[in-house]
């Protein structure tokens, strides 16, 4: 079956209820979306579909064919990150980094639908997404940091 | 001549008008200054605060992410949007200058202090089976909540609705005030448990359907209905659980939220069960009590296919790997829709929980529910499996509970039907249900409408 990546079309053998996320890492050497609990619970596996965020790893690829599928990588690259990745970094806002991709793309999805989310839209919108390092504060800062990035014009970085 | 007539008309008309006035017209209560926490005795407070939690007030008056009692929650009806009233003592926005009788008088007769009827989404029509010596107790917990100035919104209800005088007419139809009677041939339990379940905790608000005005129908008492987009199961002999619940389970489901045989409370129904872990447990062993002589004893037929149910279930979870060979075939067999293969989104989402591994009681991903034990799975209507799907299950802020992730993003319309008519296939004996794909369209929408 194919699957819509990053705006690439990929062909790829596997069984219909395989998790997205086990395609990304074992045959597409996708590796930003990480593997936390394999529940749906803790988000490190989140990646974009059509708009939404989506847990990888609870998402079978035959559910998947003919819909748009971005990964961290589709938000930039280490030479020119986008204006989330920026605004992470620029925040520090990874202390182990394991669940930052996942937060990435759930800020990535909040800052497409909602350009100037409130404080507490951030808190909601985030609340799927845990950090076991306890960093949330600065993930929040660089959800809010990144906002004002995406409303100078996403300068820095390619929106996604 | 048929001047006459139209003139003779008008004046009946007026008449009836000026009587239908008359009979609905209802005095203010003087308005006190708000009495002094002092002048409350705590034990009384202490019963009131498990009073309150079991008429589950907070739910109807409080706001999302709003302070409690502090009223603005949007209640949808059939006839508009109705917001529940500030209830806390505040005097210029809440219930502060009511006295005790003013308090009686919109619990007992749905009538507020200055008069005015009350709309019967507030539930006077259980409230009124509410004792005095209770009344005072809940009105003692009130008048001590903190003060919250917040004026609530105004009603949005379709014409001619939005007049209140309207309401004596229903009430004429529709409110009984007799008051509870207890049935001497049922235990002290059993008649405490009705008292409560006929009473504040009006059960049959949710759980009762209504008629086209809005009033629960008797016939069908506790027959199942329907609350803020859910379906509220039968609590009758019309129930469909697949196992059949006895008192002892649904203490367990009330106290805790979830019995291992039975699902999680989910929707407006967590809220209840939240509040309810916080009452003395003989109280809600009352409940339990009498809900499960209303839905009386299983036969032995559907006792026989519970047992049967159950250690299927049991089987599931002791075998190890995470999908049946059979659901593992049933995910092939997708050459026709590859993309709305209900049984390949099962194993592909849903076994990892519901079937794969028995995790320690307890622990926040474990004991999601074998299907086969599912109610929600067995309802008239799939109203709640989708929404289940689309929402997922989260506890209320800063509370412990189930949870479940939601797929509103992960899947298509189409991929939530295909699950949905899969599941009921496979899990249960009842026919297939036949609205699917609108119920799917309708939940989406209710929540692009309303996030919360």
């Amino acid at each position: 079956m194919n699957l819509d990546i990053n705006g690439k079309t990929f062909q790829i053998d596997a069984d219909p209820t395989t998790p997205l996320l086990y395609i990304l890492r074992d045959q597409l050497q996708l590796n930003g979306a990480k593997f936390g609990c394999g529940l749906g619970q803790c988000g490190a596996c989140t990646v974009i579909v059509d708009k939404q965020p989506v847990f990888s790893c609870i998402t079978p690829v035959s559910a998947l064919q003919g819909r748009k599928i971005r990964t961290i990588e589709g938000l930039g690259t280490l030479e020119n990150p986008g204006p989330v990745q920026r605004a992470f970094i620029e925040e520090q806002a990874a202390q182990c980094g394991y669940c930052i991709p996942g937060m990435m793309m759930r800020a990535q999805a909040l800052l497409e639908q909602n350009p100037a989310p409130s404080k507490s839209d951030i808190r909601r919108y985030m609340n799927a997404n845990l950090c076991r390092c306890g960093t949330h504060m600065r993930i929040l800062r660089a959800v809010e940091r990144a906002a004002a990035f995406v409303k100078d014009g996403g300068k820095g970085g390619t929106a996604g | 001549m048929a001047r006459r007539i139209i003139l003779g008309l008008l004046l009946v008309l007026c008449v009836l008008s000026a009587v239908f006035v008359a009979f609905a017209w209802r005095t203010a209560i003087a308005p006190v200054e708000p009495p002094a926490r002092s002048t409350f005795d705590t034990a009384l407070i202490a019963r009131g605060a498990s009073l309150a939690a079991i008429g589950d007030c907070v739910s109807c008056h409080t706001a999302p992410e709003g302070k409690p009692y502090a009223g603005g929650f949007p209640l949808h009806t059939q006839f508009g949007t109705i917001y529940g009233t500030n209830i806390t003592p505040d005097a210029e926005t809440g219930i502060g200058r009511w006295t005790l009788p003013a308090f009686r008088r919109a619990m007992h007769e749905g009538v507020d202090r200055e008069g005015r009827h009350l709309y019967p989404a507030f539930p006077y029509d259980h409230f009124t089976n509410v004792s005095d010596d209770d009344l005072q107790a809940l009105y003692a917990f009130l008048m001590t909540r903190e003060p919250v100035r917040a004026e609530t919104p105004p009603n949005d209800l379709t014409f001619p609705l939005n007049f209140r005088m309207l309401i004596a007419g229903w009430k004429l139809l529709y409110l009984e005030s007799t008051g509870f009677r207890p049935d001497p041939a049922q235990s002290g339990d059993w008649n405490r448990g009705a008292y409560l379940v006929r009473g504040l905790g009006h059960c049959g608000a949710c759980h009762t359907p209504r008629n086209a005005l809005g009033a629960e129908k008797l016939d069908l008492d506790l027959g199942g209905g329907e609350a803020e987009g859910w379906h509220a199961p039968a609590l009758n002999a019309a129930t469909t659980a697949p196992i059949p619940w006895t008192a002892d389970a649904l203490l367990r489901y009330l106290r805790r939220g979830a019995d291992e045989t039975h699902d999680t409370a989910i929707g407006p129904m967590a809220a209840v069960v939240n509040n309810l872990s916080a009452v003395p447990e003989s109280e809600v062993r009352s409940i339990a009590t009498y809900i499960a002589s209303v839905m009386g004893p299983a036969d032995e037929q559907r006792q026989k296919r519970a047992s049967q149910i159950v250690a299927k279930a049991r089987g599931a979870n002791e075998a190890s790997g995470s999908v049946s060979e059979v659901q593992r075939q049933d995910a092939k067999k997708s050459d026709l829709a590859p993309q709305s293969n209900g049984a390949a989104i099962y194993a592909g989402s849903c076994a990892v929980c519901h079937v794969a591994l028995e995790r320690p009681a307890g622990s926040a991903s474990g004991n999601a529910l074998h299907l086969g034990l599912s109610t929600t799975l067995s309802l008239p209507t799939p109203v709640n499996l989708i929404r289940v799907i689309l929402q997922g299950i989260a506890p209320a802020d800063g509370e412990r509970g189930p949870i479940m992730p939601g797929y509103a993003g992960a899947f298509t319309d189409a991929q939530v039907g295909a699950l949905v008519s899969y599941l009921r296939a496979t899990y249960t004996d009842r026919p297939e249900w036949t609205d699917v794909d609108r119920q799917v369209r309708k939940a989406r929408q209710s929540f692009a409408e309303a996030p919360e």
